[in-house]
């Protein structure tokens, strides 16, 4: 399995997913350069949109980057049904680009912040949590200032009805509750996908806990999922 | 002499100094020549009062790698190829005039002078001091350098794993921002900051040259001010977004071994980088100002010269090199222009198109004067050393009260609130994040870890310098022994006010020998540093504040532990002493006297011998797997440490120890050089053998236990969740003003 991770200028997780992917599963990661319009994204896998400030995140986060040459062909990736994860920045990119519904918003305390967090898996039947089960609660760090999950009404329902809500923060034993919501995001959504489920973006660093060193290993269960889920359709 | 006494003040220089100029030069010097040596000459840059007093550290040891002083920051061989390139700096003064813009530019600048080394920055830490946090302007000041560092540190990718903030009413004007940052580098690719054969094209990358911080070193750092408010136009603005791929684009360029030298713009700008690096080449240099990109109309020579414009970077190249140098840079979309070059004069030759605008000597510039000046400690400071500290009363208040107010306080706290807004675990290395003693990161590739603390008590070295910068040392050391690292290095910034003044230079001297004296005991040499001085606002100077910056190894990163209590039923064990003992002495300079008592007062004690045998047989525990856990007995004594321990994982603690003496000062007295460690089980008679074999005193204190309660039997049982909740609040306590 082939990764393809995106660096924007300004972007500072691409490393971290390249030591956690090959830490994790032992497959090859490229680093894709953003100004590349005319790259061939189809020797690859999944495609990773990394964290950090792309752009500075001037204008608005992910603004920026969401019309970088690069995306263009990630668009048409996307649209042929390939797996997108974005992280933090990269959650932010997708919105941004159109390839996830809703926007974040700047946390609702005004502050950055970086710190654990416990997400409640919703669903267990994605590429992109397959190696969990419903239920589970993953401990995975945040670190952001917009992380703030917001959609219209009408929008929100809609991802609510069908299943797109992946991961939801919450207490250590799965309670959904606000004083468990480090952002004020609605519904306390930490991750979502599309409605084709191929494309998800998620606040939280999966990137940051694959060893115990560093205080956890849940991170490396949202890796291990796009790993069996591509495994198991080449089989 | 034909210059007014305001034209040399605005650039901070004496009479007796613009003589000496002409002296040299041979003529009256020109406008720019004379911003030059202003500024090269300024205690920032040239060190007047201090370059003297800093010969006294000890400076080498087989692990130091660059001869000290002569790099932008030291650099340390940790083995396996590798060198840790570190150094702390102060940005208190811009942050005094503009909080948020001077500490991210604080952080901003430091990295640079790492980067500039060739390193990559991995590791950021901040040591700050603010006035209290309940004056509207200190919460203001407070506010905006937190917001400052994180909206800058955060945007860079370099973790920021820790530091200290202090508050007090002596820093309500004059608050301290100083900025360590850490780099990692194969050791055979340090880039020097020189610029090497005749010939060589110097290449100006980063931001555009604009008017912001002009006099930023000679009047904003050298100087003392009645309103900083009026200097606001001096301090720069940032662009982290910048600096990212700054970073990124100068290790492209390192890597590519292109380079024949690189050095960051910092205080002074182009002025200092330029002269400094060919200084250490012992060449000269030929600038056009005119090739400088500009990002204001009609800028002149003095004002490109001196401008302190962030995120640019002096390179040095060979000709044939400069196209891909340049291709590297226009790749991150960075603009890199040819500005000047290397020669056989002597001189800093600046020319503005064709106009020959200044050409001074260069030793001239880069010798600035120093001076040597007597010292006097003060009658007050005497007098609140010498206080009969057997006259302090026992409080009112019970132990439990004391303990309460005590965790609470802002100085002790929990510092969550802050570093939450700091990204501690980005390029994923941090293996303890901030909370704890100090910070430990693995070192990617090999088996080591590096930890890392600062420290600097500014009423213990108020109250006797000597002794309060020995113990600045002892602390930040026994902070990296907690977490069984070896001390290998330090670094200082040393903030204090007008050196002029007999009491201040004497504060200054003392300190400096005490830092000397420690470094020598525990064998680790300062490989870097700052001083920060003039920090004084209407005649009211800061407690002097040495705030050192410790850098320690673990060969083995999995051997470490955590300063709290990790389970219940461990054997609780005080290393340093042989019973818990208050004596009067033990409450000088402490927390509780200050909280309690209102009162700043007694002389404050080290030894150093068994500070040193202390941390050896805590590393050496560690090491052996004999403790699960340790954590110094510092701000608010033994009662705090302990309550500390027990806050991480909600871990409880029975005392059943005598308390001998005073009980105010047994329990909040801060003496130093004791260690809590808990037991591993089974281990406490191999850690008394190896105690006694290591002549160390010890003593058993309690046990750890799950029910959550924290008791010292005879004095205090308290509720834990009660206590740790006050802890938690007690720097939110105060609500913003904002």
């Amino acid at each position: 399995m082939r990764f393809g991770i995106l660096v924007f200028p300004g972007t500072w997780s691409d490393q971290d997913c390249y030591h956690a992917i090959t830490a994790t599963l032992d497959q090859p990661a490229d680093l894709l350069w953003h100004k590349d319009s005319n790259i061939s994204l189809d020797d690859y896998d999944c495609l990773i949109l990394p964290g950090g400030f792309s752009y500075g995140d001037y204008l608005r986060a992910g603004a920026l980057a969401s019309l970088s040459p690069i995306m263009g062909p990630v668009k048409e990736y996307a649209g042929r049904g390939g797996l997108v994860l974005g992280i933090c920045n990269g959650f932010q990119i997708l919105c941004e680009s159109g390839l996830l519904p809703g926007v974040l918003l700047p946390n609702v305390h005004l502050e950055y912040r970086c710190q654990w967090t416990n997400l409640r898996v919703e669903r267990d039947d994605t590429p992109f949590s397959g190696a969990s089960s419903k239920g589970d609660v993953l401990r995975i760090p945040i670190s952001h200032g917009e992380g703030n999950y917001y959609a219209h009404a009408d929008v929100l329902e809609d991802l609510e009805k069908k299943g797109q809500v992946v991961f939801r923060y919450a207490s250590h034993d799965g309670a959904v509750t606000p004083k468990d919501n480090p952002n004020g995001s609605m519904n306390n959504i930490a991750g979502v996908m599309n409605a084709r489920g191929n494309v998800l973006g998620m606040m939280p660093h999966p990137e940051r806990c694959f060893e115990d060193l560093l205080g956890g290993t849940d991170g490396a269960l949202v890796f291990r999922s796009l790993f069996e889920s591509v495994a198991g359709r080449a089989v | 002499m034909t210059i007014s006494k305001e034209a040399l003040d605005e650039i901070a220089l004496s009479e007796a100094e613009y003589r000496r100029i002409v002296e040299e030069l041979d003529r009256e010097p020109t406008p720019l020549e004379l911003g030059m040596f202003g500024a090269l000459w300024s205690e920032h840059c040239g060190y007047k009062h201090s370059r003297a007093l800093l010969s006294l550290f000890p400076s080498r040891s087989p692990r130091v790698l660059l001869p000290p002083g002569e790099e932008n920051a030291g650099a340390i061989d940790i083995g396996d190829g590798l060198a840790i390139v570190f150094k702390i700096e102060s940005h208190n003064h811009p942050s005094a005039v503009e909080p948020f813009q001077g500490a991210a530019t604080g952080v901003g600048g430091i990295v640079r002078d790492i980067l500039a080394m060739g390193a990559r920055p991995i590791a950021l830490m901040n040591s700050l001091r603010f006035g209290p946090p309940d004056d509207p302007r200190s919460r203001y000041l407070f506010d905006g350098v937190v917001s400052g560092i994180s909206w800058y540190g955060n945007c860079i990718g370099v973790p920021d794993v820790g530091g200290e903030i202090y508050f007090s009413p002596t820093y309500a004007n004059n608050p301290l921002v100083n900025a360590l940052c850490v780099g990692l580098i194969e050791k055979d690719r340090l880039v020097r900051s020189a610029v090497g054969d005749e010939g060589n094209l110097l290449l100006l990358a980063g931001a555009d040259t604009g008017r912001d911080g002009i006099h930023g070193a000679s009047g904003l750092a050298s100087r003392t001010f009645e309103d900083d408010r009026e200097m606001r136009p001096t301090v720069q603005v940032g662009n982290p977004f910048l600096e990212k791929t700054l970073i990124e684009a100068c290790l492209e360029a390192s890597a590519s071994g292109h380079l024949r030298g690189m050095q960051d713009l910092g205080a002074a700008g182009l002025t200092s980088a330029a002269v400094e690096s060919a200084s250490r080449s012992g060449a000269g240099i030929e600038v056009d100002v005119s090739n400088v990109p500009r990002r204001e109309q009609q800028m002149n020579a003095y004002e490109v010269m001196l401008s302190e414009s962030q995120e640019r970077m002096l390179l040095v190249v060979a000709p044939p090199d400069e196209r891909p140098i340049r291709d590297m840079f226009g790749k991150w979309d960075i603009p890199c222009t040819s500005i000047g070059r290397v020669t056989g004069s002597a001189e800093a030759r600046i020319y503005d198109g064709p106009d020959l605008v200044a050409q001074p000597p260069i030793e001239h510039l880069t010798n600035a004067p120093r001076y040597r000046l007597e010292g006097k400690a003060s009658e007050k400071q005497l007098a609140a050393r010498g206080y009969p500290m057997g006259k302090i009363p026992l409080p009112t208040e019970s132990p439990a009260e004391i303990l309460s107010r005590l965790v609470s306080a802002p100085n002790i706290a929990s510092r969550e609130p802050v570093y939450r807004r700091y990204d501690h675990q980005v390029q994923t290395n941090t293996v303890i994040a901030p909370g704890g003693d100090a910070a430990v990161l693995r070192i990617r590739g090999t088996t080591k870890g590096i930890a890392l603390s600062t420290d600097g008590n500014g009423r213990l070295c108020y109250l006797d310098p000597y002794r309060g910068g020995a113990i600045a040392v002892a602390e930040a050391c026994r902070n990296l022994s907690c977490t069984g690292a070896t001390p290998v290095a330090l670094t200082d910034c040393l903030n204090f006010g007008n050196p002029e003044e007999p009491e201040i230079y004497f504060q200054l001297e003392q300190c400096i020998r005490g830092i000397a004296r420690a470094c020598r005991v525990f064998s680790v040499p300062v490989v870097s540093g700052n001083v920060s001085l003039y920090n004084s606002t209407q005649d009211q100077p800061i407690y002097p504040t040495p705030v050192i910056g410790a850098l320690g190894l673990l060969e083995d990163v999995t051997k470490h532990v955590s300063s709290g209590f990790d389970s219940d039923g461990l054997d609780v064990v005080l290393l340093g002493a042989s019973e818990v003992r208050g004596r009067a002495r033990d409450l000088s300079g402490c927390e509780y006297l200050d909280l309690v008592h209102e009162m700043v007062v007694g002389r404050p004690y080290l030894d150093l011998r068994l500070e040193q045998k202390v941390q050896g047989l805590c590393r050496r525990a560690i090491g052996e797997g004999l403790v699960c856990s340790a954590h110094d007995s510092s701000d608010g004594g033994l009662a705090v440490a302990l309550a500390e321990a027990c806050f991480s994982h909600h871990i409880g603690f029975v005392g059943q120890f005598p308390v001998l003496g005073r009980w105010d000062a047994a329990l909040f007295g801060e003496r130093q050089s004791r260690i809590i460690v808990s037991v591993s089980p089974g281990h406490l008679d191999s850690l008394g053998a190896i105690a006694d074999e290591m002549d160390v005193p010890w003593t058993v204190l309690g046990r750890t236990q799950s029910k959550r309660e924290l008791s010292v039997q005879g004095y205090f049982n308290v509720a834990l969740d009660n206590l740790k909740e006050a802890w938690q609040s007690g720097l939110e306590a105060h609500p913003s003003s904002s």
